[in-house]
């Protein structure tokens, strides 16, 4: 398929991976300035509290303290910040609203010095009632997050902790249905654990603030840092070095705000490093409640659905509103659904700000959709993967009304996959299989652009914005300049964002850099070209034009001027450069997110799990994921994405669940009670299909596929669960002790002992829904 | 401005003797980075359970992060700023690099560290060993396969090359 390409579609190495193997990647918390001061902050273990005073004068005077703030040094208003609304204050002001918000922070010389300070500092507080599930936070008389009457008046929820709802629909659902069948699914909160904890180093100079961050939007940091300290976005500077992992989780601006103001009272660059315990205060994804009702034909084919989900968000905005309505826009799935009600309300509480987290909320409503769409087929006496095949929309047919039509041979994945993992093969004891399909839409009507450079020696540097969190970005980047412009992979650098001097890209996230970053970096060198070709024709006195395959200029008579000549011929002996630019703008229009979808994510997951019936372990040992990824620029890199996001989905599937108490304290903030995929986890086989029909919108037919992994995975698994033991089981995670409570419960079930089959054992019924 | 006792620490690190003054609770994790500049190993979860702060004392795996620096006395530490000789890569860093068995990179230090002991001890781990061997050493990017892979790769290497390289 990738014999007319010359470098897309082959697996050149990572550009990154010696340097990291070496030691000699850098990341924002490997780097120094000179006099740079170690910042701390101060995060009370409250949920909910008054601040009544904070006394800082010991500390103040210790020595080696260069600075100590709280939200009263910072101005006579408290200055605020948030990538979508400026909500969070930079330090607690009058009240904690979330275990781990900081109230003070202190800078010093060096790292005890800041330590001793910030346990010098007297805190006063009033504990107040806290809610931090979503059963408390919509109790009636629930203590409220947020002032009633800071809200608008108008507003039918502000005297609740709904704090938005979303409402979609289309079409008229049905009278009568062959059969109706409604159920509730959950799934909780947890956290990105990216290795690499928040980082940030703040500056100052006469030019304003310089900072290196573990941001993964660089953009979107300059934007908040300028919004938040007054100064124009051309004062602020963001570079960001490798970023240690990230999820989702260091996608908006944490630590950085406030290292800029230590940096300005300290007179000095100033350093905040996170903790992994920090880390898990600060940043999770959405738990969630959804209630999903399907009516269905004789056939099995949907006739309507009906959502009402309940997302648990925290104490402030961060982009929680966002991945609750936008989540919800494709709760129907990829499957054909003539009529259509959704409705979901982001219920506040007090707990760290929910905030972008792979799939952005796709997994929560891709547990819910997938799993009735297995007790569908089991009502209707249909295989999962049939009843999944009847309803699949087909290339150009609707999916939202109004929207993107269906961009891709969906069917063809599924089948691949379900044949990959042997379906209709005879299972083993003890073992179940199960099947999903994920989707989700990566963030409409955005922009990204690129600079390529092209230097006298025709070598090439490419900027842009995309930050390399791991999935290969810079890889990517040099296989597409190297497609587009003949010049060897080898001689293209491609150097991590600095605003300075990388032009805008809106962010690296939604599975959107290989296609939209990527167009941008095509785009570029398609203008270089054309410049190269204007500037041969200057020099040759005749009209001419690159010629990619011999990476030259062809004059109209034929003389070839290799690409570093025609430049040195114009600009002068090793002068010059031509700095091709591009950009890509996401189409505009009006829906709900400002734009038709640019392709959707559409992703497969067969999972074989063996079931320990006397303790209640569930293990994972077969996955096959698939992707319908266009075109893989780096085949390897997109096997590698989709692999490590499908383990990634391992966890919040068996393991990872965020706890908090009553009053709100998160109980799990370690690795020690927070448990995450280890290597002995890891399914006995996985493996990744590619579905490449080079029909993606991005460079040379890609679409995106960062994502894809994580989204199905956990419905496959309780599919599968329920294939071994016939226990559906609506909660995640599925942890040993919830699993052998509803092995126990449903002793009607036997287990599937010691007996081969190779269909369903029990079929649940279309039974009511409240016995999950 | 903290009173504590400081101790005199002679020690070899990638080879290379260091004397230094450290204090009696620095750890060695913070002396390898702040102090020589070494800083590919990783602080990550700081109570010995992720492995990004692996480094190999006299042979043997440990956590810097939980470490004094003053155990280093007259031991080999070794880092991964160590693995590759003359500009050549270790078998175990070719191989990831074939395998694609990183993708953020925080962890793999610490990863190659824990591997370069399990193949010092068992030059020709089975795919289980190496997954056992594993579980202190977690990566969230890539999903294990990858490293798998290519641990096992890298000791075919270097036992047709004869053993150690």
């Amino acid at each position: 398929m990738n014999e007319r390409f010359r470098c897309v579609g082959r697996s050149l190495a990572r550009r990154d991976g010696e340097d990291k193997l070496t030691g000699a990647a850098r990341y924002a918390a490997d780097l120094q300035l000179p006099g740079m001061a170690t910042g701390k902050l101060l995060r009370p273990p409250y949920a909910h509290a008054r601040i009544q005073r904070i006394n800082t004068s010991e500390a103040k005077a210790m020595p080696g303290v260069l600075a100590v703030l709280t939200a009263e040094d910072l101005g006579t208003s408290v200055p605020r910040f948030g990538p979508m609304v400026a909500d969070q204050p930079v330090l607690a002001h009058k009240r904690v609203r979330f275990h781990g918000e900081p109230v003070a922070a202190v800078a010093a010389i060096d790292e005890a010095t800041a330590e001793a300070a910030l346990q010098a500092i007297e805190v006063d507080l009033e504990e107040l009632p806290a809610v931090a599930s979503l059963e408390a936070a919509l109790a009636p008389g629930a203590p409220l997050v947020l002032d009633p009457a800071a809200r608008a008046e108008d507003d039918p929820w502000r005297t609740t902790n709904v704090v938005r709802e979303f409402r979609y629909g289309w079409g008229e659902p049905a009278d009568m249905c062959d059969l109706v069948l409604e159920n509730e699914y959950a799934f909780p909160a947890v956290h990105h654990y990216a290795l690499e904890p928040p980082a940030c180093i703040a500056a100052w100079d006469t030019n304003g603030l310089t900072v290196w961050s573990s941001i993964q939007h660089p953009f979107i940091l300059r934007r908040v840092l300028a919004s938040t300290l007054g100064l124009p976005f051309s004062r602020v500077r963001v570079h960001v070095p490798n970023i240690g992992g990230s999820f989702g989780g260091k996608g908006y601006p944490r630590v950085e705000p406030i290292t800029a103001f230590l940096a300005r009272a300290a007179g000095r660059p100033v350093k905040v490093e996170a903790s992994v315990e920090e880390a898990f205060l600060s940043m999770r994804r959405a738990a969630a409640r959804i209630r999903v009702r399907t009516g269905v034909d004789a056939d099995g084919l949907i006739q309507f659905q009906e959502f009402a989900g309940d997302f648990l968000v925290g104490a402030y905005a961060d982009v929680a509103l966002r991945v609750v309505g936008k989540s919800a826009y494709h709760a129907c799935g990829p499957y054909r659904t003539p009529a259509a009600r959704i409705v979901t309300r982001a219920v506040t509480s007090n707990t760290a700000p929910s905030s972008a987290f792979r799939g952005f909320g796709a997994p929560q409503w891709c547990w819910a959709l997938e799993s009735q769409m297995d007790e569908l087929a089991h009502a209707c006496d249909l295989d999962p993967l049939e009843i999944r095949l009847r309803n699949l929309v087909s290339r150009g047919e609707s999916l939202v009304p109004g929207d993107t039509p269906a961009d891709g041979d969906w069917a063809e994945g599924l089948r691949r996959t379900a044949d990959a993992i042997g379906w209709n093969t005879p299972r083993k004891p003890h073992r179940g299989r199960g099947l999903a399909v994920g989707i989700k839409n990566p963030t409409p009507a955005t922009t990204s652009m690129a600079l390529v450079h092209m230097h006298p020696d025709a070598s090439v540097t490419v900027n842009a914005g995309t930050t390399e969190v791991g999935q290969g970005a810079r890889t990517m980047f040099a296989q597409i300049a190297s497609e587009a412009l003949g010049v060897a992979a080898d001689r293209i650098a491609v150097p991590n964002p600095d605003t300075a001097a990388t032009p805008f890209d809106h962010m690296t996230a939604s599975s959107r850099s290989t296609t939209m970053a990527g167009n941008a970096v095509l785009a570029a060198c398609r203008n270089l070209r054309e410049q190269l070709a204007e500037i041969a024709s200057e020099v040759l006195g005749m009209e001419a034009e690159v010629d990619v395959e011999h990476a030259c200029v062809v004059a109209k008579d034929g003389t070839r001027v290799a690409y570093g000549e025609a430049i040195e011929r114009y600009f002068g002996e090793k002068q010059g450069e031509v700095i091709g630019q591009g950009a890509y703008r996401g189409e505009r229009g009006n829906l709900p997110f400002g734009g038709p979808q640019a392709f959707w994510e559409v992703s497969f997951a067969a999972s074989e799990i063996e079931v320990d019936s006397a303790t209640g372990e569930v293990r994972v040992v077969r996955h096959v994921g698939g992707g319908d990824v266009g075109r893989a620029i780096n085949p390897t890199l997109a096997v590698q994405q989709h692999d490590g996001a499908a383990i990634m989905g391992l966890g919040h599937t068996l393991f990872e669940q965020l706890e908090y108490d009553h009053d709100g304290q998160l109980l799990n903030p370690n690795l020690m009670d927070y448990r995450v995929p280890l290597c002995p986890d890891l399914p006995e086989e996985v493996e990744c299909v590619l579905i490449e029909n080079g029909d993606g919108p991005g460079p040379y037919g890609a679409k995106g596929l960062g994502e894809s992994g994580t989204i199905p995975f956990a419905p496959s698994v309780g599919n599968a669960l329920f294939e071994a033991t016939g226990v559906r089981v609506r909660e995640l995670p599925l942890t040993p002790e919830r699993v052998w409570h509803a092995l126990r419960e449903n002793t009607q079930h036997e287990l599937a002992k010691d007996v081969e089959f190779t269909s369903a054992p029990q079929r649940s019924g279309g039974r009511p829904a409240d016995d999950g | 401005m903290l009173s504590q006792r400081s101790f005199a620490l002679e020690t070899l690190v990638n080879g290379r003797p260091y004397a230094l003054e450290v204090g009696a609770n620095e750890l060695l994790l913070d002396v390898l980075r702040n102090r020589l500049g070494l800083t590919a190993t990783k602080l990550s979860c700081g109570i010995e359970i992720c492995g990004a702060c692996t480094v190999l004392l006299d042979g043997r795996p440990v956590s810097a992060c939980c470490t004094l620096a003053w155990e280093a006395r007259g031991r080999h530490v070794e880092t991964a700023e160590g693995l590759a000789a003359a500009g050549r890569l270790h078998p175990l860093q070719r191989a990831f690099v074939d395998h694609f068995a990183l993708q953020c990179g925080y962890c793999t230090p610490g990863m190659l560290m824990a591997l370069r002991a399990l193949l010092d001890e068992e030059p020709q781990p089975t795919e289980q060993q190496i997954r056992e061997s594993l579980k202190g050493n977690i990566c969230r990017c890539t999903g294990y396969q990858a490293i798998i892979k290519a641990t096992l790769a890298a000791a075919e290497t270097m036992s047709s090359a004869g053993g150690r390289v």
